[in-house]
């Protein structure tokens, strides 16, 4: 552990802090921050509190039970629109890259396998697209059973993910609509919403026949043996955004010292996971093995924590970024990326109406809060925690354009031109179109 | 025959310590059993040379039997544990719950050591700063991390005889009330029909949002997550006390409630001098049931909202889907079961301390 900075310390109005989080991998800075004793070099109290779900964090962060929470990327950006509950809800600090993946049940598998393409050595070639799970829905459609997935949240990037995977493999993922928020209207492929640590016991049970979820809730699946992942995202979409730390705008405003010495503590917690190319990470599984984080099995952790993934039973191939923490500025809050989950929730729907792309710019900066992660950085450069040169100081916080071959489908995506994206992705809305009643308008 | 047997006084004196031994053991005998270790007068008695034969038997039923019993238990769930392949392995038996026990006991001392390190880290830290002369900024503050087994054993405990108090408090007056006037009994009723079949999880989202809108301190003598398992024990558990209550206190004894009448006694005199001590065996019935339903219902409560306690353990151990998680589970309801002998126990010597029989 580095010696507290000899500079003084913030003065921090509240001390006392009570952060939520899901037992989820990516909750890593949070535990670590903890652990580390970082946030008590800021002088901060605080206690981490796994919540159920996430309805009940978000509803913990807004009614002021929870000061703030590891959240998904769509949360803050949600509230603040008002899909769902509403309330103004920022992002000075994004928590990692990457990191989640889809998996399917056995049974569902066996029938993918004929229509995956094989390497030399027999084993199936990735990534593997959608196109592989088209003939096994329309296998059940002609039966006349629906197809069931789960995903966790409805504006979470584990839904978007899920459906932009179906989609990118020709299946209907199903649209939002203001008076039908299940987000089943024309869907080849019935999502749900299911929490992440049930997500294997319900495959297990038969209510959904896969997910797209968070670790270790795939390698869990590999580990039981009741399922197989199929994809992860970071073969999805290179180095996609995923949660953020989230608290409400009130409280940024009351606290601003607080807020600022919260993010420098979660700045040195994703420096301290991603230092030494991941020399710190079986200790950092550790720590998220504890009952009072993940809790899951070291091993099932480790599995996709230190570099690589298990698909099939055995099949354990490389993947060194599957969690990213704060290389390729992973912890920056980049407005492109707000502006990619509200194109998705423009995309299917729950965004019910066509926006300017002036209107996706406002939004996204009224929510991430860049000024506040790059002053926390300088305290750090300044105390000698941090190097001058891992941020992005002079970034207008949109990322260069995503290209084309960093997503599976092949379609790149400008953050500054969300309204020309939304129009070159194949299925889902685009222009003036809306949703009414079953169907697509415009 | 008048010769003076030496002997004699001496085998009367003992007859009589015999005697004050017995006295003194049977005495006891209903101590025991208040705390459920009745098998200790016979094993006394045969110690102290009564038929041992007889204690014999006795013992075999108080202890011999219950000890085989527990015993055939644990060999049939341990030959059987095995055989039942989940998905996180098999079902533990009695010998990886038990290395569970010593491992949350381990667990709790390496938090104890975590918090002794916080204080003292704190300690230097204030010290250092009265050093340089700033005092202002010198703060206290309580550690923050995990709540171990014990804590979360101790938060349920304080919960549920929270829910319980108010429980009583607002049941045994109604009852009372019930009880005494038939149109009080008639308005009461269909209350009690109605909302007694609730399950506590129909109330937690009710109690959730109520407890949110008029409690909206944050720091606050109670935590609201505290209020929100506690009021919806209440909410559950104080209908076996109401419903005990009316039903004792309507059925007094015909002659006392004349001799009331004769002696002209106000009401507050006739409930605390005549209606209470009569009903009191009902009462404490009602109290006994209801803070078994209480304990059962905080942990369902716990485990739904995740409040902290067992049930948060219990929620917690599930999610988590380690290797251990399915032992730690069974840890957590042992405990349970325990706690809440030992509650009804409790219960029953507090009875027995105020009532004298069961029917007066």
């Amino acid at each position: 552990m580095a010696a507290p900075a000899t500079a003084e310390m913030l003065d921090v109005e509240k001390d006392e802090l009570t952060f939520g989080f899901i037992k989820l991998t990516d909750m890593a800075p949070l535990a670590v921050a903890y652990e580390n004793g970082y946030f008590e070099d800021e002088g901060l109290f605080v206690t981490l509190e796994a919540q159920a779900n996430w309805k009940v964090l978000l509803d913990g962060v807004i009614d002021g039970q929870l000061d703030g929470a590891h959240m998904l990327a769509g949360q803050p950006l949600a509230a603040t629109i008002g899909f769902g509950t509403e309330a103004h809800i920022i992002t000075p600090f994004s928590m990692d890259l990457n990191g989640n993946g889809i998996t399917v049940s056995n049974e569902i598998w066996d029938k993918m396998k004929p229509h995956v393409a094989k390497m030399d050595d027999g084993r199936p070639q990735h990534p593997i697209s959608a196109s592989a799970l088209k003939p096994v829905v329309e296998e059940y459609a002609a039966e006349g059973k629906p197809f069931n997935m789960g995903m966790v949240f409805p504006v979470s990037t584990h839904n978007y993910e899920l459906r932009y995977w179906l989609a990118a493999g020709g299946l209907h993922p199903g649209f939002y609509s203001a008076e039908n928020i299940t987000g089943q209207i024309g869907a080849d492929v019935l999502l749900s919403v299911t929490p992440p640590p049930q997500m294997p016991a319900t495959m297990e049970a038969g209510t959904i026949y896969g997910y797209c979820v968070g670790e270790p809730w795939n390698q869990q699946a590999v580990f039981k043996g009741i399922g197989v992942p199929v994809i992860t995202d970071y073969e999805l979409w290179k180095n996609n955004p995923e949660k953020v730390f989230g608290i409400t705008a009130e409280f940024a405003e009351e606290y601003p010292n607080t807020t600022v010495a919260i993010t420098k503590a979660l700045i040195r917690a994703a420096i301290w996971l991603d230092e030494n190319d991941n020399a710190n990470r079986p200790e950092a599984v550790e720590i998220l093995s504890r009952s009072e984080y993940v809790g899951a099995d070291y091993e099932v952790i480790a599995n996709s924590m230190t570099g690589t993934f298990e698909y099939e039973k055995g099949d354990k191939r490389e993947v060194p970024d599957f969690n990213v923490f704060f290389r390729y500025n992973a912890t920056y809050p980049f407005y492109s990326d707000a502006v990619w989950y509200l194109t998705q929730m423009r995309r299917w729907g729950q965004i019910t109406e066509a926006k300017p792309d002036s209107w996706f710019d406002e939004v996204a900066k009224s929510v991430y809060k860049p000024e506040i992660y790059l002053e926390a950085a300088r305290h750090l450069v300044e105390e000698g925690l941090a190097n001058e040169a891992d941020f992005p100081w002079d970034s207008d916080g949109y990322k260069a354009p995503t290209p084309a071959a960093d997503i599976i489908d092949g379609i790149p995506y400008d953050g500054k031109a969300p309204n020309a994206y939304l129009d070159s992705l194949p299925i889902g809305l685009k222009g003036e179109q809306t949703v009414v009643g079953n169907e697509v308008q415009g | 025959m008048a010769t003076v047997d030496p002997d004699f006084s001496a085998a009367e004196a003992k007859e009589a310590r015999r005697a004050r031994l017995f006295t003194r053991i049977n005495k006891a005998d209903a101590w025991f059993k208040v705390l459920g270790l009745s098998f200790i007068t016979p094993i006394l008695k045969a110690i102290a040379g009564d038929n041992p034969r007889a204690q014999m038997k006795e013992i075999w039923m108080l202890l011999g039997v219950p000890l085989m019993s527990i015993l055939i238990f644990l060999m049939v769930w341990a030959n059987l544990a095995p055989k039942v392949q989940t998905s996180l392995g098999a079902i533990p038996g009695p010998s990886q719950v038990w290395e569970q026990v010593i491992n949350l006991h381990e667990d709790a001392q390496r938090t104890s050591a975590k918090r002794d390190a916080f204080y003292e880290r704190q300690e230097e830290r204030n010290a250092k700063l009265e050093a340089e002369g700033k005092s202002d900024k010198v703060k206290w503050r309580t550690f923050t991390g995990k709540p171990t087994y014990y804590d979360q054993i101790w938060t349920s405990i304080k919960t549920v005889f929270f829910g319980f108090l108010l429980a009583t408090i607002v049941a045994v007056p109604l009852g009372i009330a019930a009880g005494l006037s038939p149109v009080a009994n008639a308005a009461i009723n269909p209350m009690i029909q109605i909302f007694k079949p609730v399950s506590p999880l129909a109330w937690l989202p009710i109690v959730t949002m109520v407890v949110s809108a008029l409690y909206t301190t944050n720091d606050g003598l109670f935590t609201k997550s505290f209020l929100n398992s506690a009021i919806t024990v209440t909410l559950c558990s104080l209908w076996p006390t109401l419903i005990n209550t009316a039903l004792g206190v309507a059925s007094i004894d015909k002659d006392l409630v004349n001799v009331s009448k004769v002696l002209k006694m106000n009401t507050y005199t006739k409930i605390t001098k005549l209606v209470l001590p009569s009903a009191l065996p009902l009462i404490f019935t009602g109290l006994r049931l209801s803070l078994g339903v209480g304990w059962m219902v905080l942990i369902a409560a716990e485990m739904l909202a995740q409040n902290p306690g067992l049930g948060k353990f219990v929620w917690d151990e599930f999610q988590n889907g380690s290797s251990q998680s399915l032992a730690k589970i069974m840890v957590a309801v042992f405990t349970i079961g325990i706690i809440g002998f030992l509650l009804d126990r409790l219960m029953y010597a507090i009875q027995s301390m105020f009532t004298f029989s069961n029917n007066r």
